[in-house]
């Protein structure tokens, strides 16, 4: 199994571990409720040296950023990041994946760790410029500061004020001493920064943040708080709410895919599909009945199969069950009764609006 | 460790003997592995309960955890503070936070559960692995 510089520091912590698609990472530290409440009342850490960077080099890299990824690339300003989907020329997803622009000549982006090696093989294959395709994951460890108090403990690190960071931007400078790519990012649905650190300053950085937030109540987090976290946010989670089989418009993720930019790959198959209509669409639920809807289980309407549930289980934040699932287009609208098939049992669940949180600002 | 007054099933279950009546609920072990408990799904009053099916589940945030019957016989009682409070689970696993109560069907079932003893050099066994 890979590891993350971190492990150890993980295991000497006590953190339960689990196989994270080929990766041996922490679950849990104190427990997933405890967790996920310091991030959306305090600060957490989170070790997410497991996922994969990539980088395009060259005069092209913004066009191969916009030849490869649906979002406009060209429209990102130097410091910015970018939210965007890889496609295959089907439509359907190979991974989502955060660009930055470092220079009109250097995009580094961030991509899922159990997908880096398809990227990586899908993004040189597929690039008919001159930019070089660079896989760069061995040369960076990733630690999540979210939080409402994840600012100011960052600040704390580093020379660099963090206050003028806009949401998605991001900026390079020194954390405890030491380069760091620091981007204020994150799948948790919380202010926070995400940062970027070489993987053998990991271990001391990890430990500089932990003193610093110390204050704040920071906790270590592991995968079952980010997930709580991100399901609540309605943030994707690659093999759940979106893979091969679905494109960005069944996902609600029409906002990342920019027609009028010019061609990139998967455009016209996204064109067809949009004129076709999207046979479904992913929506939220809530548990009226007593269950908790869990990813893979079966959506009824009136009785009948309808859809499946791409995420669900406990929103710690609202005190609730809820979830996210496919539906039929036309059903797929708010306040629709479903019910989702519990172990053979049929249990009342009503569409409802999302995010299920979204932070005060 | 585990109390002395309990038996135990290799499926993390525990049972309190008293008279014709068996307390049932999850060990210690088995609410440190789950983790947080979130919702506890237990069978109605007078149904039966048959040694090794499942006859319920316990959920954590992450996971969904089958409970199987250590003893058979009928349920007289369910605790019904744990649909309000399933974190009781992982506050007092063999105390407060029992299942439920079976009316024995079959008491030399009893014999083969497992001892304190046993049951913990099992779980240390399983930890091993």
């Amino acid at each position: 199994m890979k590891a993350t510089p971190l492990n150890s520091v993980h295991r000497k912590m006590g953190a339960k571990m689990v196989d994270f698609g080929g990766w041996d990472m922490p679950v849990q530290y104190s427990g997933i409720l405890d967790e996920h409440n310091a991030v959306r009342t305090a600060v957490g850490l989170f070790d997410v040296s497991h996922m994969g960077e990539i980088e395009f080099h060259g005069a092209d890299a913004l066009a191969l950023a916009d030849w490869l990824a649906t979002n406009a690339a060209s429209k990102l300003k130097i410091g910015q990041a970018q939210y965007s989907g890889l496609l295959y020329e089907h439509g359907g997803f190979v991974d989502d994946i955060l660009l930055h622009k470092v220079a009109d000549d250097h995009i580094f982006i961030c991509v899922n760790a159990s997908n880096q090696d398809k990227d990586f093989e899908h993004m040189r294959s597929n690039n008919p410029t001159k930019a070089r395709v660079e896989f760069a994951s061995s040369r960076y460890a990733q630690l999540a500061i979210q939080g409402p108090k994840g600012p100011a403990t960052l600040q704390k690190l580093t020379k660099t004020d963090l206050s003028p960071i806009p949401y998605y931007h991001f900026t390079d400078g020194k954390v405890a001493g030491t380069p760091a790519r620091i981007a204020r990012t994150g799948y948790t649905g919380e202010d926070g920064f995400e940062i970027y650190v070489a993987p053998e300053q990991a271990e001391r950085i990890w430990g500089e943040v932990m003193n610093a937030g110390q204050e704040f109540g920071i906790k270590a987090c592991g995968l079952g708080a980010r997930n709580t976290l991100r399901m609540e946010a309605k943030m994707a989670l690659y093999g759940h709410e979106i893979d091969a089989t679905l494109t960005p418009l069944e996902a609600n993720l029409g906002w990342i895919v920019k027609f009028d930019k010019g061609d990139f790959l998967g455009r016209a198959a996204l064109l067809k599909r949009k004129e076709e209509g999207v046979r479904r669409k992913l929506v939220g639920f809530e548990m009226t009945g007593r269950g908790i809807g869990r990813d893979g289980y079966e959506v009824l309407v009136d009785g009948a199969p309808a859809g499946w549930v791409t995420s669900g289980g406990p929103s710690p934040t609202l005190g609730k069950n809820i979830g996210l699932c496919y539906l039929p287009t036309e059903q797929a609208v708010i306040g629709k009764q479903i019910q989702i098939l519990i172990r053979n049992n049929p249990v009342d669940a009503v569409t409802v609006p999302t995010p299920f949180y979204k932070r005060a600002k | 460790m585990y109390p002395a007054d309990l038996r135990y099933t290799k499926e993390h279950e525990w049972v309190r003997v008293e008279g014709e009546i068996g307390t049932v609920g999850i060990t210690d072990h088995a609410q440190k592995e789950l983790g947080d408990i979130v919702y506890v799904d237990l069978p109605k009053v007078g149904s039966a309960a048959t040694k090794g099916q499942t006859f319920g589940s316990v959920e954590s945030v992450k996971a969904v955890s089958d409970i199987y019957a250590p003893i058979s016989g009928e349920i007289v009682a369910i605790n019904e503070a744990l649909a309000t409070a399933p974190e009781k689970i992982n506050e007092d696993p063999h105390g407060a936070a029992w299942l439920v109560k079976i009316k024995l069907g079959a008491p030399e079932e009893i014999k083969q559960l497992l001892s304190p003893q046993d049951y913990q050099k099992y779980v240390e066994a399983e930890a091993g692995h």
